[in-house]
């Protein structure tokens, strides 16, 4: 029974990060119908910018995960407007090989500046102290991150479905010319979805430095989980990443706990499974 | 491109076509000799270089011909290596039978997953390819006591080759072996993409609905085509185990994938010479950056991979079509 709990506790915090992360991208990669592999490079520059403000400049922890989230955010304003507004119009391995490129600059950049060891975020001493719930007790800094990662879903989904924003949004990932010719600012569109979609990767980035532990090498290391998590849920659907996210980081975790010898194994095959039968992933629609 | 090879498929008569590429062939063939004696220091590089070359024209065919975007090929290297490597450490310390069963290994692997990965497409394609090469990936790693896991595959002792030319410390030997069998595996890959089988990959590549149409079974030609690719990329990697005397987790990394992948566009899908100087000229910047700065050549292969898909989208053997284009137009 602890076990069980144990796992559903882990794995479910486990997958907040991954939907956090992970949410970005597949909503750029339904609406840009780009294969950013940089996506983990901006959970890199978070981590990196709070190990920074925390360890150097020794800031408290809340003010520099936001200075670092809004940081991002203009970074990757800026590359969508000087880098990724030609990438849109590349063929699918054109932007493959495009965005592992700039992959490899953020990596080699932060290398520059901070080396190749691990970044180590000081959190605050509050995390590590355990909640009781009742039922059971686990770590703070775990249900930080739930609490975290069920306000995000929700903010988003309010986004999303409530505001002219998000109608817009929906529009033009449904139908980008037809968005465009009735005066939706596509263009305005996708650089704000893009640099928000990077805002929340760098959040997820720092919130989930205790299990993907920040280091130079960040973005090709965990690449692929994060574009697992995309293509199982359905490109461009924010449910399917939450869902995705959810049930893969329980599956993860319940495989290490159970038969820690073949880790990843598992998480893969569920993937392939829900692939072969439902190509478009899970709330995929195209 | 397809329509620049029209054109000149049209122009130039077949037989003076045959002709000069046969007179390139064979100038390539001088120059591949000749890094021998030009660089007897670096033969270890230099081999390495070659077994690439084999790897990356693999993959032209899975992807330059057959239009399959894969990320995973490395898992195809990586079974010809392990394969191979286990063979001789547990089995038979001959080199052409332990090549022979790194072809069986690739191609078997590549038809095992080939029946997976070719009924999707795009993006999933993409994904299952990476988890496949990520699963083979993890297996070796666990199965430490075969395989020793994260350490590599150690104790590989190649007998000589024939019984009579063995491996010397200086990798001279090493060298002309992988000579030879890329000089093959290239000359079968020319006689490949000009079959008809070759050339229903290339049909498929460009219309899948057409194919289908006049009568092509899509999928297992895809399949096929995955295999012999398998085969080829299982020859790169078993060489590789055999040469090197040493197989590493590397050997099925999505960093092997992605830079095979990066090579082949430098050099320009869709024409085998492609894959030759694509793979020629990252390798040697990429050991050129890391020789002079070991800790910021990265800087260097990823603007390097900028400049090309922004600028020579078709890569480096496309850019004299390029250029004659602009000076037509210039006129």
């Amino acid at each position: 029974m602890s076990v069980l709990s144990g796992i559903l506790i882990d794995g479910f915090s486990y997958g907040m990060i991954l939907f956090m992360i992970a949410v970005g991208l597949s909503v750029t990669m339904g609406l840009m119908r780009v294969i950013n592999l940089a996506h983990g490079g901006f959970a890199l520059l978070g981590g990196a910018f709070a190990h920074w403000l925390t360890s150097i400049a020794s800031l408290n922890y809340a003010l520099s995960v936001i200075l670092s989230v809004l940081a991002v955010m203009l970074i990757a304003i800026a590359m969508e407007r000087a880098l990724y507004k030609k990438i849109y119009q590349f063929s699918e391995l054109q932007q493959v090989l495009a965005t592992i490129g700039i992959a490899f600059l953020m990596i080699a950049s932060v290398n520059l500046f901070l080396g190749s060891t691990l970044l180590p975020i000081r959190a605050p001493a509050f995390f590590s102290t355990s909640i009781d719930l009742g039922f059971r007790s686990l770590p703070a800094h775990r249900l930080v991150v739930i609490i975290a990662g069920l306000v995000i879903a929700g903010g988003l989904y309010i986004l999303l479905d409530r505001t002219r924003f998000g109608i817009q949004l929906r529009a033009a990932v449904d139908n980008r010319d037809m968005a465009a010719s009735l005066g939706i600012n596509t263009v305005k569109i996708y650089a704000l979805t893009f640099s928000l979609g990077a805002g929340l990767a760098a959040f997820g980035g720092i919130l989930g430095a205790e299990l993907l532990p920040i280091e130079a090498y960040y973005p090709l290391r965990y690449m692929v989980l994060f574009l697992v998590v995309v293509a199982v849920g359905g490109m461009g659907s924010i449910a399917g990443s939450f869902f995705a996210a959810i049930s893969l980081g329980i599956i993860d975790t319940a495989a290490r706990y159970i038969v820690p010898d073949f880790g990843t194994v598992f998480f893969f095959i569920a993937m392939m499974i829900v692939l072969t039968l439902r190509p478009h992933g899970l709330l995929g629609r195209i | 491109m397809s329509t620049d090879a029209a054109k000149t498929l049209a122009v130039t008569p077949p037989r003076k076509r045959f002709r000069t590429r046969l007179l390139l062939d064979l100038v390539l063939i001088g120059i591949g000799s000749a890094t021998f004696f030009l660089f007897p220091e670096n033969l270890g590089f230099v081999t390495r270089v070659l077994i690439m070359i084999i790897f990356v024209l693999s993959l032209d065919l899975v992807i330059g011909y057959a239009g399959i975007a894969t990320l995973g090929h490395a898992a195809l290297f990586g079974s010809g290596a392990y394969a191979a490597g286990l063979f001789a450490v547990y089995i038979s310390a001959d080199p052409l039978i332990g090549l022979a069963i790194g072809i069986i290994a690739g191609a078997v692997i590549a038809f095992l997953s080939g029946l997976i990965l070719l009924r999707a497409g795009g993006l999933t394609l993409l994904m299952l390819s990476i988890a496949i090469a990520q699963i083979l990936q993890e297996i070796a790693n666990k199965e430490r006591p075969l395989t020793g896991g994260s350490d590599g595959l150690l104790g590989i002792d190649m007998d000589p080759i024939f019984g009579i030319f063995a491996f010397d410390f200086f990798g001279r030997t090493g060298f002309w072996y992988v000579f030879v069998i890329l000089v093959m595996v290239f000359f079968l890959l020319k006689l490949v993409v000009a079959s008809p089988f070759g050339l229903a990959a290339r049909g498929i590549h460009e219309s899948p609905a057409r194919m289908r149409a006049i009568g092509t079974p899509v999928y297992w030609r895809l399949v096929g085509i995955y295999t012999l690719a398998g085969a080829i990329a299982g020859i790169a990697g078993a060489l590789s185990a055999q040469v090197t005397e040493l197989v590493s987790l590397e050997a099925l990394g999505f960093t092997l994938s992605a830079e095979a992948l990066i090579m082949l566009i430098l050099g320009g899908t869709g024409r085998l010479y492609g894959a030759i100087f694509g793979t020629v000229i990252f390798m040697s910047v990429h050991h050129w950056a890391a020789s002079i700065d070991p800790f910021n050549w990265l800087f260097v292969i990823g603007g390097l991979v900028l400049v090309v898909v922004y600028f020579v989208p078709e890569g480096l053997l496309g850019l004299p079509a390029k250029l004659r284009q602009w000076l037509r137009a210039g006129r």
